[in-house]
């Protein structure tokens, strides 16, 4: 994709501009009324290795490059901040810093949400009862990317650390809490707050009274004197001091996927996104209630805009999807290109009687079996790499059936339709096939940028900009549907011969390393 | 006889020297195994080199064959690859226009579609990828008539079925229907393909100039011609929609 681009078909203003905090980079687009992207702005920062395992960022860096985004987004906009009606956030979930309130500086690098430094003391933290001890509470089984273990790890490791947060000196925030504080002012009366979907990452807020939980804050060791202020996702939390956007409300935050759900308008039970990158996240809204989730699923916010109730949702996510087409480049050389894979795959009919289970890393929802390992099961001799490469498809397809049948399973409600978004929608092959494998239509939006568009919704919600979630709906556009085409004893026969190909990945490691 | 042309004939043979394995050859050895003045050989090696025939290493001054020759065994670009450049431009374009898009390339003597974007007004739609259109009478096919040799033989050879009143069929004046095309940079199919609908259609490119394929928008003929002129806007806004996946594909190819 291209860095930036400008459509002269525009009208004037006024916009919203959204800032999107990402892992490998920050971004900035301005939207207008109608949802359509005015223009885009994007820098990538440092990805941080000091051992295996551990992801850390650079907060200083991140927060310069989002002020240089957004920027850079306004002039190639051709607009000033007067054109700017409010300033939304969305972020990378989970990643956790904390910094001294009085000098602004961090006290240590971010950890990101893929480092896993906290494995042991997750463990360690489950006690006797295991990784499910705070799940009731907080939707969440502990595991090294949520925040809090992170807190804690930073509370032990950083010298002096817990004095000083103890003694107040210390903000703790996840991405949205340090890019907020920074834009109100930083050290000059910046606001320290975090939205009810990054604080639902925690592993530290009660989802049923959506604030910090004091009992899980001393199971983990954790101040209060640190923590932000659990805000909605759509309201005025301050606003911007200083640079481009002096003077403009700052009115939203969600984490990414969140974001995403709110920009594919999911805003009724039962509705559903599915975003493909490197790995996929379905998150199905619940409205009012949190469903536990006896699948391996997460129990989460899915949003909450200003004093209205909080909207839950339901979240499973797929570790590898567009890595394994990445794989087939990179490790097998088998196609030269990610498009070409559909190609290759859609020079045979079907999948020749080959499964790809890409359980490279264990399985996830909804098994969690760290001791899988993946399999390509049915090989006969009539199988050609292009039947692989359907294999390789098809398992993208079967994991979401998976995940979507553990959410029907935990919330009731069927899955009516489901809407995508990211890179591998443009792979034709692979949307036909979700539908069919689901049997349910799956639509594509006519806005890729579903995540930056969701944090701008929520902010243009919380000052006016857009009346309702209807009107938001009204700008939803269905780019592409695929209806499913698979005869129901097809798709029987070949989801079962999938979970035997599942099956076979178990057990591959016997003696989990610690 | 033809008249062979006497420095094609020492480029292939220079070529050929080189391709003998995996070899650097300095200018005084190229230019003394062909008989060649050391100028004349280096102006028909520069000449190459230029084409990305010809690689010279820059520390020995060596020359060997360029990264250009395998592509051209190797030039065929994938519709997919195509599809997901010309994405986000074609999502932008249907929602400018307010029409449906379509992506064409040349198949089996007909247009295939590759890429379709719904019009953005909500209503039932059917996703027409793998679909085939006609050449000579629709928007996409002209294009790739107009620009693509191979469409145009194809094109020339078939048999240009009327379909409506409006269908140009007739050799002479299709080709001068193409040439009108290749001057003004788009087409359009006013009612030629179906009764009530027009389309407004340019070609992509790849990096070396070559028409990969076209993208056009589709809709009644009442929006996208109103009184039977065709709206400037559309013609301006499918240009820059085309001209867009062409610099996309030019950038950062695999």
């Amino acid at each position: 994709m291209t860095d930036a681009h400008t459509t002269g078909t525009h009208g004037t203003g006024p916009f919203i501009a959204a800032i999107d905090q990402g892992t490998t980079s920050s971004r900035c687009i301005v939207f207008d009324k109608d949802g359509r992207i005015v223009s885009v702005d994007q820098k990538e920062h440092e990805q941080i290795f000091p051992k295996p395992g551990w992801v850390e960022h650079d907060a200083t860096e991140i927060w310069e490059n989002v002020q240089e985004v957004v920027a850079g987004a306004i002039v190639k906009a051709g607009i000033t901040s007067a054109d700017v009606k409010a300033i939304g956030i969305t972020n990378q979930r989970e990643t956790t810093l904390m910094w001294d309130k009085n000098t602004g500086e961090p006290v240590h690098n971010a950890l990101v949400w893929q480092d896993t430094r906290t494995d042991a003391l997750c463990k360690e933290l489950g006690r006797n009862v295991g990784q499910d001890r705070f799940r009731r509470e907080t939707g969440l089984p502990l595991a090294s990317y949520f925040a809090g273990p992170k807190v804690r790890w930073l509370l032990d490791n950083v010298e002096g650390l817990r004095e000083r947060a103890e003694a107040g000196d210390i903000l703790f925030g996840t991405m949205d809490s340090w890019v907020i504080w920074n834009l109100t002012g930083g050290t000059d009366g910046g606001v320290h707050v975090t939205d009810v979907t990054n604080a639902s990452r925690t592993l530290l807020m009660n989802l049923h009274t959506m604030a910090w939980d004091e009992k899980i804050l001393s199971s983990i060791g954790i101040p209060a004197a640190v923590l932000p202020e659990i805000r909605s996702s759509a309201e005025v939390y301050g606003h911007a001091r200083g640079g481009i956007l002096d003077g403009i409300p700052v009115a939203s935050a969600l984490g990414d996927q969140q974001a995403a759900l709110f920009g594919q308008t999911c805003f009724a039970e039962g509705e559903a996104k599915s975003t493909y990158g490197t790995g996929t996240f379905m998150l199905m809204n619940t409205g009012d209630t949190p469903v536990n989730s006896y699948n391996g699923l997460l129990t989460t916010v899915g949003y909450q805009i200003g004093d209205k109730p909080p909207v839950y949702a339901l979240e499973g996510s797929i570790a590898v999807t567009g890595s394994l087409v990445q794989w087939m480049r990179d490790q097998m050389g088998l196609i030269k290109s990610a498009a070409e894979i559909e190609t290759l795959a859609s020079s045979v009919e079907d999948n020749g009687g080959a499964y790809f289970v890409p359980a490279f890393s264990g399985l996830f929802a909804p098994y969690w079996r760290p001791d899988a390992r993946g399999v390509i099961a049915g090989l006969t001799r009539y199988v050609t790499k292009a039947h692989i490469a359907r294999a390789v498809l098809e398992a993208t397809a079967w994991q979401t059936r998976e995940i979507s049948d553990a959410m029907t399973k935990d919330s009731g409600v069927e899955l009516a339709a489901l809407k995508v978004d990211g890179g591998m929608t443009s792979n034709n092959l692979l949307m036909q096939t979700l539908a069919d494998f689901l049997d349910a239509p799956v639509v594509r939006p006519m806005v890729a940028e579903t995540t930056c568009l969701g944090a701008a919704y929520a902010a243009g919600l919380a000052v006016g900009f857009w009346p309702d979630t209807d009107a938001l709906r009204a700008n939803w556009r269905r780019a592409a549907e695929w209806t499913p085409r698979m005869d129901a004893d097809t798709r029987a026969r070949e989801y079962k011969s999938w979970l035997k190909a599942v099956e076979r990945t178990m057990g591959w490691i016997e003696d989990e390393e610690s | 006889m033809a008249k062979n042309i006497q420095s094609l004939e020492r480029a292939a043979a220079m070529l050929r020297l080189l391709a003998g394995g995996e070899r650097r050859l300095g200018l005084s050895d190229i230019a003394s195994s062909l008989g060649l003045a050391k100028g004349t050989a280096h102006g028909i090696l520069r000449t190459l080199q230029l084409e990305g025939f010809v690689e010279q290493d820059a520390t020995s001054g060596r020359y060997q064959l360029g990264a250009e020759l395998l592509r051209l065994g190797n030039s065929y670009l994938d519709v997919h690859e195509l599809r997901a450049r010309a994405l986000v431009w074609t999502d932008d374009l249907a929602r400018s226009s307010g029409e449906s898009v379509h992506l064409g390339v040349l198949h089996q003597h007909g247009v295939l579609i590759v890429h379709h974007v719904f019009r953005p007004d909500d209503s039932r739609q059917v996703l027409e990828v793998g679909a085939m259109q006609p050449l000579h009478s629709t928007a996409l096919g002209k294009v790739l008539s107009a620009y693509d040799p191979v469409a145009h033989s194809e094109v020339m050879e078939a048999d240009r079925r009327s379909f409506t009143g409006r269908t140009v069929t007739a050799a002479d004046e299709f080709e001068a229907m193409l040439d009108l095309i290749r001057a003004q940079g788009w087409a359009a199919d006013a009612e030629e393909t179906w009764e009530g609908v027009a389309a407004v259609s340019a070609p992509i490119h790849d990096r070396r100039r070559m028409p990969v394929g076209a993208v056009a928008v589709t809709g009644a003929v009442e929006r996208v011609a109103p009184g039977g002129t065709l709206r400037p806007e559309l013609i301006a806004a499918v240009r820059d929609c085309a001209r867009a996946v062409s610099r996309d594909l030019g950038a950062g190819r695999f």
